[in-house]
Formats: C-alpha cells, structure tokens, sequence
C-alpha cells in the first residue's frame, strides 16, 4: 500500500451563491486506499457539499474558494472537462440516496449496465453483458436475468439501490461516494445494503466515503470517520477509537441524543443538543459549537478559531478542552420519571380486518391498549400499521372486526359522524414536519383554530390566551403565534403539532413516524417533549414506527405486524428478548448500533418485500424467513404461542426451538 | 432576504384591484342608464391605480419584464378610469371624415385623424379601453370562480363528483375555442353580459383541470389530513385549507388568461358577434376599418386600435412570465 492517500482534501472550502460566508471551510480529509471513510454530522453541516466539491458537481450555484482536492496525487479542481469525465463514474462513482432517481426509468436494467462497460470499460457487447451479470450476482441480485429485463419501476427500492451499487462497481472504480445510501429504504432492506457495502468494501480495494447522520451505520460500515459540523470536520479518527473514546462535545452529544436498545425512558432519558446548527453567515468566531456546547467558557472558546490537535495517533479533535472535560461523568446522565401505570382498557381491537379490493391491508388485528401506556406498531413499508390509524382517526372505514374506545364502536364510523367529544378524544401527529402545517396561515390561527373547533374556549381573548398557553406548554416561544410555517425549522414545526394535538386534552394520540423526518440532535428534544406531555396529561400514545430504536425507548408495549397481519406482540422487554418471532429477530438485528458497548447478532434477510397485493400464502413471512419449514409455512396458517401473559408469537416453529433462541444483543463488559 | 420597509397588510392588493374594478365596471355597465354624473363614482379608481401599480412595482421590481407588463396594463387602466373626466371630442358624433392624423378640418383638430364617418379617433381609442377592460376582467373573474369551484370540488370530493366535474370539462374542451364561442353568442344572442357566459364556458373547464390537479396534490398534505381527522366541513377544507395554497400558480396563469380573453372578445366583436355599435370598441374600430384601410393613407385607422389591443395584451403575457420568472427564482 502507498503512503500516500487515494483522497485527499486540503484546507477545501465551498461557498453558495453570492455569500462570502463558506458551507465548507478549510476542510481537511485523507481516504487511504482500500479504506471506507466515514463522513457524519447533522443536515447543514457540509456533509454533501463535500462530496459535491470531490465531484466537481457543484453547478453554479458553489464555487470552491480555496484548498485543493488530490485524487492519486492530483488535483482534481485543476482537470480539464476530459480529465473530469473519464474520472467521474470511472475512478470515482457516486452513489445517492434516492435510487430511483439515479435510474433512467424509460432505459431497461440491462442498457443501463451494460453503458457503463461499454463505455468505461472499453468492452464490446457480450462481454459487457457477461460483466453486467456477474455484478449483479456479486450484488447478489437472484434471477438475474429477469431483472435485466426489467424497467426500473418493476424493481423494489432495495433492488434499485443494489443496481446502483452494481453500475458503479462496473467501472471498477477507486473511489466510491456513497451518500445517505440507505435512508430512503426499509429497515430490514437496508441492513441488507450495509452488509452489502461491508463486504464489498473488506473484498476489494475500492475505497469508499460513506456519508450518513447515522452514527450507528457509520460504526458499522467504516474503518475511519470524520465528524462534521458547520463545514468544518472537528474530529476524526478510527470508528474503534472514537466510539471507545469520543474526545469533542458535538460527536458525544450526537450519540447521546440517539436512543439505544439498552436504556429507555425511564432509565435514560435523550439528551438533545441544545439549539441549531448556524447557517453559514451566522457561525460564531472561536470554536463554531460553543453555542451549544454544555462545556463552554467563555474568553477561550469564542476567542478565535481553533486548530484540530492530536488526541492519539490519527485521532484528532477540535476542542480547546478535551484534556479537560470529565468524559466519563457525560456518560452517565440523570434517571428520568416513573413509567405512567397502565389503567384499564382504553382501545379495544378485535378481528379488524381492511380490505382495498383484493389488497388485504389488515387482517385480524387483535390487541389492547391501557390508559397511560405507550403502544408501538412496528413494521416495514406496507405492513399496514397506517391503515389502521386512518381506520382509528375515521378517515376510513373497516371492512370487518371491531375497534372500541372505551364501548363506543368506531371501526365504521366515519370521522364526520363522530361527536366532538369523541373527535377531540383522538388526535393525531403526521410523520411530514413540512406539510403538518398549512404554509398560508399563521401558527397562532392554526392552534385557535383547533381550540375553537373542539368548543375549549370561544371568546376571542380567551382563545389567543389558550394558544399561547399551548405554544408555552411546547416550549416554543409566544411569539411564533405570529410566524408562518416556513419561518420555521423542522423541530419547531414538529412542536406546533403536538401543541395541536394536545389542544384538545386528547385521550389517545396517534403519532405516525413522529420524529423520523428529524435531525437525531432535533429528534431527542421532540421525543423528550413527547414524553413530557404524555407524563402530564397521562394521555396514551399509539405509536408507529419502523425505527425500533425510537420504539425501545418510548413504547411500553410493541405491536410487530407484516403484511397486515400481527406477527408478535408484548410488553418491549418481551419483544427485544427470546424468545422471538423470526422477523422480529430480523428486525433488531436491522438496528444499526451506535454504542460500543454492544454487539449484536447478524441476521440478514434474503428476498424482497411482497407486494401487498399478492401476499404469500400461510404465514406471509414464509418467503423471507430463515427458518422456513417447507410444505407448512408456506401453506398453513401459522398457530399462536403465548409465552408471558400478553407476549403471543404467530408462528409455525416448535415452542421448544423458539425458547431456545439467543439474544440478538450482547452487552460486552 | 430583502422586505419592503413597510409591508403592506394582507389583501391590499386584493382590496385595490376591487377599488379600480368596482366603479369602472358601474359606470359602463351603468351610465347609458343613469347619465354622465356616474363617471364621479370613478374618482376613488384613479389613485387606486396609482397605488396599484406602485404597489406591484415594489414587489416585482427584480423581474424588469413584470414592471414593463404593469406598466402596460396600468397605463391601460389609467386611461380606462379618467376618461370621462378628460376634455375630448364626442367619440359617437361623426364630425369630419377620413381627416388625417394630426390635421385640420372643419375647424377642428385631430390628433388621431378621424375614421369612415368622421368621429374622432383619438376618443374612440381612449374611451375603447374601457369596454374591453371591463369585460375581460369581468368575463376572466367569472370564469376563474366557476373553475375554480368545480376543480376544487373535483380534486378534493374525488368519486363520482370528480366524474361529473371531469366530463362536463372534457365535452366543453372537445369544442375549438371560436366555435364554442361563436356558437353559444349564436344560441344565446349578441350581449355583452353573453360575452362573459361564453368566456366562461370556453376558460373554466382549464382553469377546472389546472385547480384539480393543485388540489389533487395538495390534498394529501399533512395538514389536510389534520383537519379532516378535526372533523372539519368538506367546504372549510376546500375554501380555508386548500384553496390559498393553490393560490400561487393561479395568479400567473389569470394573467396570462386576460390576454387570452381579450384576444377572444376583441375578435368576437370584429366577428360582430360581442359588442354592438356604435360604442367606441377596438374590435369594431378594426372591423369598421378593415376597408378603408386598403389603402395606405387611411391604414392608421386600423393600425390605432390594433396596436392599442397589443399593448394591451402584451402587458398580461409579460406580467404573467414576469411572475413566473419571481416565482422560479424564489
């Protein structure tokens, strides 16, 4: 191996538009060869506009201002269009992180791949075929030649994303640009590309920078990182040595914002990071975090700019006082609140069932939820967890089974024959931060509206007087009565929705991927504040999620469903231990882990998600599962196993080799 | 992000538009009834221009093509509301024909010339502002609230409501343009208020599907969804909800559409099937030139009103791409 790296970015910066203000300032960054190099931080912290400048993507609107860019020792920022060419999707791919968009949808699968041989491979036509094949198997797309023949809107999003990947490993490339790869793609799906991405980068000697928010997938899928923040990288590392040793207040308070599978609510309360990133024209002199930084002090760290300083050998860190601060007293952090007792019955399921002509979208959903409690309903895109919250909410109507609030039957009762009392009862939060608000009217007339609505109050002064009420108990300040929606940031537009939602005292609340949308920093503050007002207005909380971590902390009972129907349910100690059902396995071992002191277990599902339309017979997860017995998963009705009172797994395997299943979760001393 | 120094508050423009439309349209709808002290009513329209046009001015002031369309259809509306307050010749008292422009006869000065029967043409095109103003944003506004109901309620209700709205659009649209006008001005009989009803039924079923389609994608918005699951009324949703967040790409698309309506109006008078003489009209002017002007000396006759309906349209399509210009760079 060369001493010198693949990669390499010296003191770069970017600036957009006519702002003298740089998105990327003085940014340093080496990919050795063979290495996968991971890149993380908030949005808004420079870390595409990086991956941009390496491309030379920029378009109009950024211009690089200073440093230069050494791709094997040249400058990349001094190549001629030609030279560019033959680097971009040659030497150097990228891969984004909506793959459907990376696709030409009017172009077969197989004139995609076969372009790229022909082109930067110089091979003639049955060779870049022969290639394109052999990739697709290394990707390890079955049938090949039917999805060769295939258009990419035939093909899943995890299939695309695979046939991404494939295309720019034809070049053969040195370099591979991953950004967010995953995040547009269903949990279990996307544990299948890291895996994916893991093995390719072990294989073969491309090297990659992986872009990602996710801390977790970094740590599974990178020899080094750097951190990012207001575009500069203020810690770098190896992944071992900086999760065993975090020395910079932003990398800590990025990890203990995200909830981990060993701690919840009651053990561990999220810490948020204070505040929001500065956009370029607004970053403070000194240390850009102090802001937000619980460890600042004043005089030193706004005094100026402060230099990256060597912890360790290749571990670096830009803060004046790592050798100061306690970094063993962040770990720990003050126990939060009792857990709410669970009450009497609340919401009663039985037999529901929600039929879209031939598509099944429910299918005899039985269980119960408390007054007080938290239940989630887990599962993967199409799984049918929103169908019955709109069937809840009234937006649409069961075909079978019963739903109860209380003894008031409303699994066919539409929202406009409910009472008011019953309407105010229920409420729900939308997973979209930015369409949760109407963007023509002020948040003030949006929350009196709500007060108004659900006869609170109706005297105009009493009315504003209630809103702003709201808008304290949210901890957003009263003057954004006035605000429109787009004066606000997507945690703040969150807050106004739970203002919304619990105007009314709200009995049971719906929150359909509350926080999913969210920065994690802004995440831990609106999960935190969910937790607070639930506490307060002891309201019980339906929730649902495919992010099990988020899940683990808030939820005291979790719902697994697939398909449309309920594959195991129990109390969130029961469901994140043995015994499991084979998918819920599958999905804890989708978690990506951010903490060092656990390992997990890995289980990778093999197939694609059915489509809902045509779900399989028996128990639908027969064509992924690992333990598949042929001739009766695949044909019989899967029977149910109760283990604790309230834990019920549906499930073909023998009790005695469900009992015997190991923890997915090690937790290492 | 740059803001005027003081904004103004919320529907001025609205309330302005209403000022300069409201007296204008009376007074020619009004005044053969009523008799020439209506044209006091059109005091209040005189500043309101003005403010309308500074206003506008103010806000689009970094698309130059916008301030010169402004310019265009404000200069237009100027003329449109003083006029009667103006000291000029009798545009329906014939007086001297085919005088040339800027000549003497009969003792009397034209500055404009005079056409076939000797009416002067400088107040014939001034006082033809009114007309067609009148009536194409009168005829425009009505297709706008038909169209718009019916797209709401298309995309928004959906079901069989989105049936019924869809086929009536789709057999209106299966019409030419001309035809359906000509055709409805034949059944109905030649009116100026006939005029609007044509307009209507030919521009509704596109604003219908432009609204449909903007409600159809708004519809399963976060905060849509939030009302309905408040148990709010489908008709606060459409009008509260959904429509001012459709609003934006409407205003760039009327614009356009008044240019459209004008063209439509002023060729349906040359067809003699829109306004009847003698009012002074651009379409008339143009269809009772349409001989004389085969010769050379007296084309002005044809040339004045032809090119005053130009500006006139000029000044709508290039607002419109003006604003389309604001709305893509923002």
């Amino acid at each position: 191996m060369s001493a010198a790296p693949l990669l390499e970015c010296r003191g770069l910066s970017v600036c957009y538009g006519a702002s003298a203000m740089p998105a990327v300032r003085n940014f340093d960054l080496a990919v050795k060869r063979g290495e996968a190099h991971g890149l993380v931080g908030e949005s808004g912290c420079g870390k595409t506009t990086v991956a941009l400048a390496i491309m030379r993507y920029l378009g109009k609107a950024g211009r690089i201002t200073g440093g230069e860019i050494l791709f094997q020792e040249r400058n990349i920022l001094a190549m001629d269009r030609t030279e560019l060419r033959r680097m971009r999707g040659g030497a150097v791919a990228m891969i984004y992180q909506e793959p459907s968009a990376a696709l030409n949808p009017c172009m077969r699968i197989d004139e995609q791949m076969i372009e790229v041989s022909m082109y930067h491979g110089g091979a003639d036509r049955p060779e870049a075929v022969r290639r394109a094949i052999g990739m697709l198997d290394r990707v390890r797309l079955a049938d090949s030649a039917r999805i060769m023949a295939s258009y990419p809107h035939q093909l899943s999003g995890g299939q695309q994303q695979r046939i991404v990947i494939a295309m720019a490993l034809l070049a053969d490339p040195l370099l591979l640009l991953l950004d967010e790869p995953t995040t547009a793609l269903d949990a279990t799906v996307e544990a299948g590309i890291v895996e994916l991405v893991r093995d390719i980068s072990r294989e073969s000697a491309t090297s990659m920078l992986y872009i990602s928010h996710n801390l977790g997938l970094i740590r599974e899928t990178c020899d080094r990182m750097t951190v990012m923040y207001c575009g500069e990288s203020v810690e770098t590392g190896e992944v071992a040595e900086v999760f065993a040793a975090m020395r910079h207040p932003y990398t800590r308070g990025l990890l203990a914002a995200i909830p981990t599978v060993n701690a919840d609510k009651g053990k561990r309360p999220l810490v948020p990071i204070p505040g929001q990133i500065a956009p370029p024209g607004e970053r403070p002199a000194g240390c850009a975090f102090a802001p937000r930084c619980p460890h600042f002090e004043a005089g030193r760290c706004d005094a100026g700019s402060v230099a990256l300083r060597r912890v360790s050998d290749g571990h670096l860190s830009r803060c004046l006082r790592y050798e100061e601060i306690d970094w063993q007293a962040c770990v720990a952090s003050p126990a939060g609140g009792a857990d709410a007792v669970a009450g009497e019955v609340l919401l009663k399921v039985e037999d529901l069932s929600k039929c879209y002509g031939e598509v099944s979208a429910n299918e005899g959903l039985t269980f119960e939820v408390r007054r007080g409690e938290t239940v989630a309903l887990v599962g993967e895109s199409g799984c049918g967890k929103t169908t019955f919250a709109r069937i809840l909410m009234g937006l649409t109507q069961a075909s079978s089974g019963s739903l109860k609030l209380e003894s008031l039957e409303l699994s066919r009762l539409p929202v406009t024959r409910r009472k008011r009392a019953t309407i105010r009862s229920l409420q729900m939060i939308f997973q979209n931060p930015f369409d949760t608000l109407n963007p023509t009217r002020s948040i003030g007339a949006q929350i009196a509206r709500v007060v108004r609505r659900f006869g609170i109050e109706s005297d105009r002064a009493r009315v504003l007087e209630r809103v702003l009420e709201l808008l304290d108990l949210v901890k957003l300040p009263r003057s954004f009565a006035e605000r429109r929606p787009a004066e606000l940031s997507g945690g703040q537009k969150q807050r106004v929705a739970l203002a919304r939602a619990f105007a009314g005292d709200a009995a049971v609340i719906v929150a359909d991927e509350p926080v999913s949308a969210l920065d994690v920093s802004v995440q831990a503050a609106v999960v935190e504040l969910l937790v607070q007002l639930q506490r307060l207005k002891r309201t019980t909380l339906v929730l649902i999620s495919h992010d099990l971590s988020v899940v683990h902390y808030l939820a005291d009972r979790i719902v697994v469903m697939y398909l449309g129907q309920i594959m195991e349910q129990g109390s969130t100690g029961d469901v994140f231990a043995p015994p499991y059902h084979p998918y819920t396995e599958s999905l804890l071992a989708a978690i990506p882990l951010a903490d060092a002191r656990l390992s997990k277990r890995r289980v990778v599902l093999s197939g694609e998600l059915p489509s809902a339309s045509r779900p399989p017979a028996g128990c639908r997860f027969s064509t992924r599962c690992p333990y598949r017995l042929e001739g009766t998963c695949d044909v019989l009705v899967p029977p149910v196993h109760v283990f604790a009172p309230g834990h019920r797994i549906a499930c073909h395997l023998p009790r005695e080799q469900l009992l015997t299943m190991q923890p997915v979760f090690q937790e290492s001393p | 992000m740059s803001r005027l120094a003081v904004s103004p508050p919320r529907g001025t423009f609205a309330m302005l538009v209403a000022l300069t439309w409201g007296p204008l349209a009376g007074f020619v709808m009004l005044a053969p009834a009523l008799g020439g002290a209506t044209r006091y009513a059109l005091l209040p329209a005189i500043p309101a221009v003005a403010a309308l046009y500074f206003l506008t001015v103010a806000r689009c002031r970094r698309s130059r093509i916008a301030v010169i369309g402004m310019s265009l259809i404000c200069f237009w509306l100027l003329i449109a509301v003083s006029v009667p307050f103006m000291h000029l010749l009798d545009p329906d008292k014939p007086i001297a024909p085919l005088a040339l422009p800027g000549t003497v006869k009969h003792g009397v000065f034209f500055l404009l010339g005079s056409d076939l029967r000797g009416r002067d043409m400088l107040s014939r095109t001034l006082w033809g502002s009114q007309r067609i103003l009148v009536w194409g944003i009168t005829s425009t506004a009505t297709a706008y609230l038909v169209g718009a109901a019916l797209g709401l309620i298309g995309g928004y209700m959906g079901g069989w409501w989105d049936e019924a709205v869809s086929f009536l659009g789709n057999v209106l649209m299966s019409f030419p343009v001309m035809v359906l006008l000509i055709l409805i001005l034949n059944l109905l009989g030649q009116s100026a208020f006939n005029i609007i009803i044509a307009v209507t039924c030919s521009s509704a079923p596109l604003i219908m599907r432009i609204v449909r389609g903007l409600s159809l994608d708004a519809k399963s918005r976060g905060y849509i969804q939030a009302a309905e699951t408040r148990g709010e009324h489908p008709l606060y949703i459409m009008l509260v909800e959904l429509l001012p967040n459709v609003r934006r790409p409407l205003i760039i698309d009327a614009c356009l559409r008044l240019g459209y309506t004008t063209v439509a109006i002023t060729t349906l008078t040359f067809l003699g099937l829109g306004l009847q003489p003698p009012d002074p009209d651009w379409g008339l002017m143009i269809k009772e030139a349409a001989t004389a002007a085969l010769l050379w000396k007296y084309s002005y006759m044809l040339i004045i009103p032809a090119l005053s309906v130009s500006s006139l349209i000029l000044g709508f399509n290039l607002l419109a791409d003006g604003l389309n210009d604001l709305e893509l760079r923002a």
